[in-house]
């Protein structure tokens, strides 16, 4: 009969029916992470570094040092009547630095110097301190500042963004749609017919597909309008990168949801699988600030690599050949989770 | 003529629960063949081992003259299948929904015909999740019958339905076997077999217990009438015992139900002995016994009780 449309397409098509028609799920796909973009953005916008805040113990000297440290305009000082109750407030993290005079023009500088804003809170105060006190620099020097487009934090964030979103909406969206209708028994129903098993796994897949490419173009866009984010690569890379991705993070989806009988057992595998990758894959940070041993494994991580395609293609403007180790990985993800769901996947 | 369905031995146990426990059973082409038991009694673990959804502990199933292990794909299109508790996608609309699982089969019924057919005409745009209960129940035996199948399974088809709806279900499934279609249903309500089935089988504690067509079954009782009656004051069972021609005494809703072979010979008896004994009669009438009796003649418990 002619009446009969592919199965595919059909489950593909009624798949995103079903999810347009369902709008708490379109918020968290497309204005959830606009949100979060922008709050971050605006967190880490262009600004002049905040004043470290220092102390200065009090003694014969004191008013003159205070004076001279916050004109450099670098530290924040404030008085402390004794060492005790400076040291106190440094082992607080009150300050960053303590300041005690010890002889006629002699100081001491109390700090930890594990902590980077105490380093630098003693190279500014003892700058500030011996300039006051007459000290004369042979090299006139001249600070140029640089504000470069694409080295900036949100420019850092914005792909890391665009990972976590592909890696949500796959995992959560395909395992919760699955769980769901296997706990509501559909799944069973459908096994009854003679439907295709991997052509509903396919549909699931397929489904996301369009939601994924919108979202990235939702979260592009606002990164390009909002913020200047620069996309130095082509277009095309980019749209092969979120292919990839979204088949690799469909895949897992549907290997998480493969067995589990409950939302709850589902929503438990979904954060073990995801936990680990928000931490170590460079989302908000880079990812080679882990110890050396562990990068092995945070590069083999999908999120790393697509995180790493995505900044070198939208911030470095490479080329495919360039990242090709990254995209092998996201397809052999991909590859072995839809196998092997395939393989386990409890239909009823 | 092939059979619909031949199951011999049939054995399906969970844990210590014996579900299924030695079960035989001949489904004829183009019969209506009805399983009947409370709940509990293994009814839908069998009709599940036949729909090839639970493999079996023991014994053999073969669908229209296929097993399940080499022909499966070949048997799930010319099987129509609904299954008891499960829910059609609430988002999706009717039309939808049968757009979909026509989809499914190589061959089958256009999804205008299946809704007109199951008069789900009017609520073709609608979606699922703001169907009756009875709509969706037809809904699910029109995805059942997208693919024209040869075999229908139903479980439970009208199980929690009003009597309308049951009613215009019952006139659907008859049409459907008029065309000379098979269906194997299960059910807990006798008066569902004894409007749709050829033939019934008793099924109880996994096994068929008693099984023909729902005359045969009657006729087979010993006492083939039923006398339903009420008194001011009530008559205990030990007073009605020594009553000739009486058979199974039973209560329901402070009445006595009393089995009799002859109701010639033991309506006069009833009326002598309760006169004799002062209770004042409120209520009485006769009817011929149901499967709801031959249930509880071979069980001793009702059939409904949950």
């Amino acid at each position: 009969m002619s009446d009969r449309q592919h199965p595919l397409a059909t489950l593909t098509k009624m798949r995103l029916l079903e999810f347009v028609r369902e709008p708490e799920a379109l918020f968290w796909v497309f204005a959830f992470p606009v949100l979060m973009a922008l709050v971050l953005g605006f967190a880490f916008r262009d600004r002049p570094p905040d004043p470290v805040p220092v102390g200065v113990v009090a003694g014969p000297s004191a008013a003159e040092l205070t004076q001279a440290l916050a004109r450099s305009g670098a530290v924040k000082p404030s008085a402390y009547p004794s060492l005790a109750g400076g040291l106190e407030a440094l082992r607080t993290g009150k300050i960053a630095l303590l300041v005690e005079e010890t002889g006629a023009l002699g100081l001491t500088y109390h700090f930890d110097r594990t902590r980077p804003d105490a380093r630098i809170a003693r190279l500014e105060v003892d700058d500030a301190v011996q300039r006051s006190r007459g000290r004369g620099d042979p090299s006139p020097a001249r600070d140029a500042l640089v504000h470069e487009k694409g080295s900036r934090y949100i420019d850092f964030l914005l792909p890391g963004i665009l990972g976590l979103n592909l890696m949500g909406t796959g995992i959560w969206g395909i395992g919760f749609a699955i769980v769901n209708a296997r706990l509501k028994k559909t799944l069973k129903l459908m096994v009854a017919t003679p439907m295709r098993k991997s052509d509903y796994l396919l549909a699931q897949m397929l489904s996301r597909f369009v939601f994924f490419v919108l979202e990235v173009i939702v979260i592009l866009a606002f990164g390009v309008a909002a913020f200047q984010v620069p996309v130095r690569g082509s277009f095309a890379l980019l749209g092969l990168i979120t292919v990839l991705g979204a088949l690799c993070f469909g895949g897992i989806g549907l290997l998480v949801a493969a067995r589990a009988r409950t939302l709850e057992a589902a929503n438990g595998l979904m954060n073990l699988v995801m936990v680990p990758m928000w931490l170590f894959s460079g989302v908000f940070f880079s990812s080679e600030r882990f110890p050396k041993a562990a990068q092995p494994f945070i590069q083999a991580l999908p999120l790393t690599a697509l995180n790493n395609a995505l900044r070198a293609v939208m911030l470095e403007g490479r080329a495919l050949s360039a990242i090709g180790g990254e995209l092998a990985i996201l397809a052999v993800w991909a590859l072995i989770a839809f196998a092997v769901a395939l393989k386990i996947f409890r239909w009823q | 003529m092939t059979p619909a369905i031949v199951c011999r031995g049939l054995k399906k146990h969970f844990g210590d629960v014996k579900a299924v426990d030695g079960l035989d059973l001949e489904v004829a082409s183009g019969e209506c063949f009805g399983l009947l038991g409370p709940n509990g009694a293994g009814k839908t673990t069998t009709i599940e081992i036949l729909e090839g959804l639970t493999p079996p502990d023991a014994g053999e199933v073969v669908i229209l003259g296929r097993r399940w292990g080499s022909h499966e794909r070949e048997l799930r299109e010319r099987l129509g299948i609904s299954l008891q508790e499960s829910r059609l996608t609430e988002k999706l609309t009717v039309a939808e929904t049968l757009v979909l699982f026509r989809s499914f089969y190589a061959r089958g019924r256009d999804p205008e015909q299946l809704m007109a057919d199951m008069s789900l005409e009017e609520k073709r745009d609608a979606r699922v999740g703001k169907l009756s209960g009875g709509q969706r129940q037809r809904l699910a035996v029109a995805c059942a019958l997208a693919g024209d199948p040869e075999l229908l399974f139903l479980d439970e088809p009208t199980t929690g339905l009003d009597p309308q709806s049951r009613l215009q279900l019952w006139e659907r499934i008859a049409a459907y076997k008029e065309a000379g279609r098979s269906v194997l249903l299960t059910t807990h309500y006798m008066e569902e077999a004894e409007r749709l089935c050829d033939r019934v089988a008793v099924v109880d504690h996994g096994r068929i217990i008693a099984q023909g067509t729902p005359a045969e079954l009657i006729a087979g009782l010993k006492a083939p009438h039923i006398i339903e009656f009420s008194t001011e004051p009530r008559v205990e069972d030990d007073f009605l015992a020594t009553i000739p021609g009486i058979g199974e005494r039973r209560q329901r809703d402070g009445r006595w139900l009393l089995a009799a072979a002859s109701l010639a010979q033991a309506v006069p008896a009833l009326l002598s002995a309760l006169d004799g004994a002062g209770a004042k009669l409120l209520s009485l009438s006769t009817h011929r016994s149901t499967l709801e009796d031959v249930f509880i003649a071979l069980t001793g418990r009702e059939l409904r009780d949950e």
